[in-house]
């Protein structure tokens, strides 16, 4: 700890900060533009100056600037001075020189950081009389907006882009007062990641394209806590609605999770929820097949229905991966477990059930995504996850980057002296070992990349372990270059002192994930402690879906298959689950129209709600509560954002109406039944929760209009929509203040009106937040605990058998996640209809690069183009799932391609995923 | 002994000597003697005993700034050391006399600073529109690398070291010593945080010297005769000589080297052939355009570090920009805020967004549409961008000129307004 000593006050401060994250850290209000959290100290801004007194006896003290100042024992400084301050409104004065007046249109007013930090200037008169520098703005594709007169040159969009994120299409250009963010040409942004400069930028030069078209200013925005749908990890959202519509999302801080980025998808992919299509009103098709004709029905007959069907011994009820704990056991529990399936197929359920008892191995401990930015060795096994888990990609690559400050701290340079860091590593970086199929974008950062089959990466993760640690079971007949390999891995990862293993299903591969394990057992022999294992696993409520139930005891979707095969299914309730992804197509087309009766609760009109006799509108995510577990096991509950309209109601509802009061009732009642999620009930306050005697609003202080909105109907103001089902109200009025982080529905504080402001909630800065992380983790527990094995099932070497190319799927950030994809700015990033041939294959097939393929798999025909990939094993096919119909069942046997004679590229623009700097100077 | 240890052999009525040539009159002599007889500590102690200081501007004494330069023992790791060649001071062309009067003395001279710093890489950062002297060191670099004085083993030593020629791009601010690292590493030239130093964490962030052209050419002859002789070359207590260099309306404009010390009207009287006919000096900027003006009362003063230093200028590069008394005053210094408004990298905001508007503002002193509110932010500028608001010394450097024209001329703004 040190001493410092701030306008006379003295504090006890943590050793080895600056000066800005101290005082931050402390509750002081000090402005600044460059400095971000996570991205450390440039000192380009100059706005955070302070008045540094050398000793007790200076009285003049000089101006430095605090993010560039260690917060050193003794340091003596003043915010308040009057020079000091004088000095920090001259640097606004001069930021504004070029900065528009256009607030009142500029999308960013009301939640700008440029405007908190003029305010807190003090700088109210501007005496620049001359013109402003004009920039022309660029196309940047569908997710941001461009507008570079607004820019105030603070850095932070391209250190954060290229130096946090790895993108390399965003740059500063130009020099002196012309200096530009942008891309060398118009063209959409590459990375990933590009939706958190929205966050990132101070002010409005990259601001949300989807929200500024259908906007709404943030004080006028209804927000909840919530929990991103679209993929495992679980990262904290918060979106905003007004008018009935979801606007956009935001970023909500999770220490563990999250931190203070998103990646696109999870950003972008709401627009489901105000999809035109999705249902609204019960819908009833009534007379036979052949001539369907779809009403709207009453939702009475809907609920009767229901528990018509319920009761029905000849029944079975499928639940979902993508759905609520909530609702999946409301669904469980009334059909009862013998006919409840969790709506996997069997090989999924065996991997999710196969990462489920991997994690509660006693050697094995499961790191949070931000335990993953501490690891100092990171070996993947099977996952492009930067496509399956994007925001485990940032973590990595600040793993990657942690060798750099540790060199750093060697050389006595502060760990938050960001150029300096980075200079003296240069290209130097922890080791990250990938085996994966195909490349990946992370492979220019790691130490080792392997492209092999799902079976050999199984077996070179075997051989790891045995490397590691003899007593796993060894793998014969390696090839002496895999040898070499392993030998090359071995060392670097007993070199570790902090190793971590990532895994996951994505190659449907239960070898994969136990070879991860049992890499993990063998280096917590080393370790003579668990070692940290993340699995990155499908859905968002994945886990949640085998932990509903003991292992092994709950059917398959194939059982259910064959149960309407032999005519002892004959009715069919489907909850929020598409079976067309999981299951061949022309089977599942036949059992389902052998069904008596199909009833379908989705907030999507999905292929399988088409077939039903009954579509009844569930709630998304955004009008219900529901909890999730992540892929670190962590269960997380996200609230409605506005209340749900028409006939929509969460999909427990529909079920039983009476068995439960509200959703606590149900949670609870979930938590009971089994052990592993007694804990549930604490991922957040319960509907009771009270603060002084009122729910927590929903709607910020500022919300404007409640009284105007309806006035041409009534002038009287309406009572506001109850909400029975948690502590957050439908309403403004209530105290927003010292709320536990699972029930905040915004970052406010007075003065900070952007996310900045997020930082009087933490407990220091880049801390947890004040009350915790939200969640609670439910596999950390000893009850949890299976004995400690060796997994001995390696498999046979990958080898090509016969003119069939084993299929291998491949992922998508953008297209291959079932709900993201409906929204309109994800289909404009998804790649055109493809699959990956190997040029040898392709060559002995005689298919050429600009050919198609036409091939027959899951019960579906394909005829799509061919993209040829050196990188991917020469044997295998790479099919990208959710393009095109390709799912998990067109992966199920060896495919035979032919080349379509009558194929023909698309039409139209071309492919969107095509970046403007591919197509060079055309455009 | 020669008390011209520079411009000895430079006559620019012929070409510049070869390397035999230059071995003829004594060249590499100082190379030899450093490499076969003596320690790299020895090197040092000689260079700190000289009271060499930095010839770039800033007058760091150059022994002083190497003593922090890391010394490994075998295998060493990769050190380098860097002349700044980018002469883009406005009224400096001191280095370009010496890069294309005799190529082989900074060759020499790099040489030597590298065996002192046991440095194995070096690259002469040269301004791109020097294409002769590039052209000339290039030529003298394959010289001795086939005469062995640059490659593997040196002299049959165990020390190695090899030179390369990097042509700058074009930025004022790539003379600023962690500027222009960035650039000769392929980045943006935008100067770096101090600490780390150079000498620690430099070039990839490996330990790097930089020096001026003028600084490493004064090594061979130091190592050679010694750091007695040195002193003894200057009138003052700042050793060795120094290239001055006279612009603006003088009868003869040009570079020479002189005795540390020398006055300015020495220099402008004397060498530079005295003022124009019709014209009276009015002011000079004593070392290039980012120095603070002088005025006649102060031409006998030494032209040294200490004594600029104590008139609340600096020597700079030691090249005097005359100004005469029939110059457009304001006009002539709107045009060297222009030139360091528009060089500015536009990393601080001061400097990127301040120098601007201090262009603006006597740009319409000039035109007579100047306002009090243009002075008052002139003044204002003069604190805001000073050294310590800024990120580097770029704007502090062109607030000199202005605050000293505010001080000592402040009727030339006044009478200019509406």
């Amino acid at each position: 700890m040190a001493k410092i000593i701030v306008d006379g006050k003295q504090y006890q401060v943590p050793d080895g900060n600056n000066l800005l994250h101290t005082c931050l850290s402390l509750g002081l209000n000090l402005p600044y533009f460059c400095w971000h959290p996570c991205l450390g100290s440039v000192g380009a801004c100059r706005q955070c100056a302070v008045k540094q007194y050398q000793n007790d006896g200076d009285e003049r003290g000089r101006i430095v600037m605090a993010c560039m100042t260690p917060a050193a024992d003794g340091t003596r400084i003043s915010l308040e001075d009057p020079q000091a301050k004088d000095f920090r409104a001259g640097i606004i004065e001069l930021l504004m020189t070029n900065h528009p007046h256009d607030c009142p249109v500029c999308e960013e007013g009301g939640e700008c950081h440029l405007q908190d930090m003029t305010e807190m200037s003090g700088h109210t008169f501007r005496s620049y009389a001359q013109t402003k520098r004009t920039h022309r703005n660029q196309y940047l594709g569908p997710f941001i907006n461009h507008e570079m007169n607004r820019c105030i040159a603070c850095y932070r969009c391209v250190r954060y882009y290229q130096d946090y994120a790895g993108g390399d299409d965003l740059q500063m250009l130009g020099a002196h007062h012309h200096v530009y963010f942008g891309r060398h040409c118009d063209g959409t942004l590459e990375s990933p990641f590009s939706g958190n400069l929205v966050e990132v930028c101070p002010t409005g030069v990259f601001t949300d394209k989807t929200f500024s078209q259908d906007y709404t200013r943030k004080w006028d925005l209804q927000s909840a806590p919530s929990v991103c749908q679209h993929c495992a990890l679980g990262c904290n959202t918060s979106p905003g609605e007004r008018y009935g519509r979801l606007k956009r999302i935001v970023n909500r801080y999770h220490s563990d999770i999250n931190g203070y980025f998103l990646c696109d998808r999870g950003r972008f992919g709401y627009g489901f929820v105000n999809a035109e299509q999705r249902p609204r009103q019960v819908v009833q098709r009534a007379g036979d097949n052949s001539g369907q004709q779809a009403q709207i029905a009453a939702q009475s007959a809907a609920t009767e229905a229901v528990s018509t069907l319920l009761q029905q011994s000849d029944a079975m009820a499928i639940g979902s991966p993508r759905a609520s704990l909530e609702n999946n056991f409301a669904l469980l529990h009334s059909i009862g477990p013998q006919r409840f399936c969790p709506g996997l197929s069997d090989a999924e359920q065996t991997l999710l059930e196969t990462a489920a008892a991997i994690y509660r191995q006693p050697d094995i401990g499961i790191p949070s995504p931000a335990d993953i930015e501490r690891a100092d060795t990171i070996i993947i096994l099977g996952e492009d996850i930067i496509n399956t888990a994007p925001v485990l990609a940032l973590k990595v690559r600040q793993a990657v980057r942690n060798l750099a400050k540790a060199l750093a701290g060697g050389a006595g340079i502060p760990d938050w002296q960001d150029a300096a860091v980075q200079e003296l590593a240069q290209q130097r970086r922890n080791p990250l070992i990938q085996l994966t199929f195909g490349a990946t974008a992370l492979d220019p950062i790691a130490a080792v990349n392997g492209s092999r089959a799902p079976e050999d990466i199984a077996r070179l993760g075997f051989a790891i372990a045995h490397g590691l640690d003899s007593e796993a079971p060894p793998v014969s007949d390696l090839t002496a270059a895999d040898s070499e390999l392993v030998a090359q891995i071995c060392a670097l990862l007993k070199a570790a002192q902090r190793p971590l293993i990532i895994s996951g299903s994505s190659l449907l591969s239960a070898a994969v994930l136990q070879a991860a394990a049992n890499i993990a057992k063998a280096l917590s022999r080393k370790l003579d402690a668990p070692c940290p294992l993340h699995q990155c696993l499908p859905e968002c409520n994945s886990l949640g879906a085998v932990l509903l139930q003991e292992p092994g005891s709950s059917p398959p979707l194939e059982r259910v298959l064959e149960g309407i095969e032999s005519g002892a299914v004959r009715r069919l309730l489907v909850m929020e689950n598409d079976l067309y992804r999981r299951l061949d197509s022309e089977r599942l087309e036949r059992a389902l129209d052998k069904l008596e009766q199909l009833l379908v609760i989705d907030h999507q009109w999905t292929p399988t709600a088409a077939k039903a006799d009954w579509v009844l509108p569930a709630a998304s995510f955004a009008e219900a509560e529901g909890t999730l577990i992540n892929s670190e096991g962590r269960a997380q509950r996200f609230f409605a954002v506005f209340p749900a309209s028409a006939d929509i109601r969460p999909a427990w509802q529909w079920l039983d109406s009476g068995a439960w009061d509200n959703i606590d009732a149900l949670t609870r009642a979930c938590a009971a039944s089994r052990a592993p999620l007694a804990t549930i009930v604490e991922a957040a306050p319960p509907a009771a929760f009270r603060r002084p005697g009122q729910q927590v609003p929903r709607m910020p202080h500022r919300y404007s209009g409640r009284t105007a909105i309806r006035a041409n109907i009534q002038v009287s103001e309406p009572r506001q929509t109850p909400d029975p089902m948690s502590a957050l109200g439908f309403t403004m009025e209530g105290d927003a203040t010292g709320l536990p982080p699972a029930l905040r529905p915004a970052s406010w504080a007075p003065g900070w009106n952007s996310n900045q402001s997020i930082h009087k909630f933490q407990q220091e800065i880049n801390g947890p937040l004040v009350g915790g992380p939200s969640g609670v983790r439910l596999l950390d527990d000893q009850f949890n605990v299976a004995e400690a094995t060796w997994f001995s099932a390696v498999p046979a070497a990958f080898q090509l058998s016969g003119p069939a190319l084993q299929p291998v799927p491949l992922y998508h950030i953008f297209g291959s996640e079932e709900l993201s994809q409906l929204a309109a700015p994800i289909r404009a990033r998804q790649a055109d209809d493809y699959i990956a041939l190997h040029p040898d294959d392709a060559a002995a097939l005689q298919i050429g690069a600009a050919d198609g393929v036409n091939f027959r798999a899951g019960g579906r025909e394909f005829c799509v183009a061919v993209r040829l990939r050196a990188d991917i094993p020469a044997g295998t096919v790479g099919l990208p799932m959710g393009l095109g119909g390709i799912c998990a069942a067109t992966l199920s046997q060896p495919l035979a391609l032919s080349r379509a004679f009558d194929w023909q590229p698309p039409l139209g623009a071309g492919n969107a995923n095509v970046f403007a700097s591919d197509s060079g100077a055309a455009l | 002994m020669t008390d011209r240890p520079l411009t000895q052999h430079i006559d620019l009525s012929r070409p510049p000597y070869d390397l035999a040539q230059y071995e003829d009159v004594g060249g590499y002599a100082g190379a030899r003697k450093v490499i076969t007889e003596m320690t790299p500590a020895q090197g040092l102690e000689i260079l700190k005993d000289s009271g060499l200081r930095g010839r770039g501007g800033a007058g760091f004494p150059t022994g002083v700034k190497w003593s922090f330069v890391p010394m490994y023992n075998t295998p060493a790791p990769t050190k380098y050391i860097v002349a700044n060649a980018d002469e883009m001071e406005p009224g400096t062309f001191k280095d370009r006399l010496l890069m294309e009067g005799c190529p082989h003395l900074l060759v020499e001279g790099m040489i030597v600073g590298a065996y002192i710093l046991q440095a194995n890489i070096g690259y002469i950062f040269i301004r791109g529109e020097y294409i002769e002297a590039a052209q000339l060191l290039n030529e003298a670099i394959a010289e001795c690398r086939k005469k062995g004085y640059l490659g593997e083993r040196i002299l049959g030593g165990d020390w190695s070291f090899e030179l390369h020629v990097h042509t700058s791009a074009g930025r004022y601010i790539c003379g600023e010593e962690t500027a222009l690292l960035n650039s000769l590493e392929g980045k943006r030239a935008t100067p770096r945080a101090k600490p780390p130093f150079p000498q620690v964490s430099g070039l990839w962030g490996r330990p790097t010297i930089v020096n001026n052209v003028e600084t490493l050419c004064n090594l061979p002859q130091i190592v050679l005769l010694g750091a007695d002789w040195f002193k003894q070359l200057s009138l003052t207590d700042d050793a060795g000589t120094k290239l001055y260099g006279v612009s603006g309306r003088v009868n003869t404009p040009g570079c020479w080297e002189l005795p540390m010390g020398t006055s300015a009207r020495e220099l402008i009287e004397r060498h530079a052939g005295g003022m124009c006919d019709g014209y009276q000096l009015k002011t000079f900027l004593p070392g290039g355009g980012s120095t603070p003006l002088l005025l006649p009362e102060h031409l006998d003063t030494p032209m040294d570090y200490t004594h600029i230093g104590k008139l609340g200028s600096r020597l700079g590069t030691g090249t005097v920009i005359v100004i005469d008394d029939q110059v457009d005053f304001i006009g002539a210094l709107k045009n060297l805020e222009h030139f360091f408004s528009q060089e500015s990298c536009g990393f601080c905001t001061p400097c990127r967004d301040g120098l601007p508007w201090v262009e603006k503002a006597l740009h319409n002193i000039e035109c007579g549409s100047g306002s009090r509110a243009d002075l008052d932010w002139l003044r204002r500028a003069t604190w805001m961008l000073n050294m310590g608001n800024t990120f580097c010394a770029h704007a502090p450097g062109a607030m000199g000129p202005l605050d000293s024209a505010l001080k000592f001329f402040p009727d030339e703004f006044e009478r200019r307004l509406p």
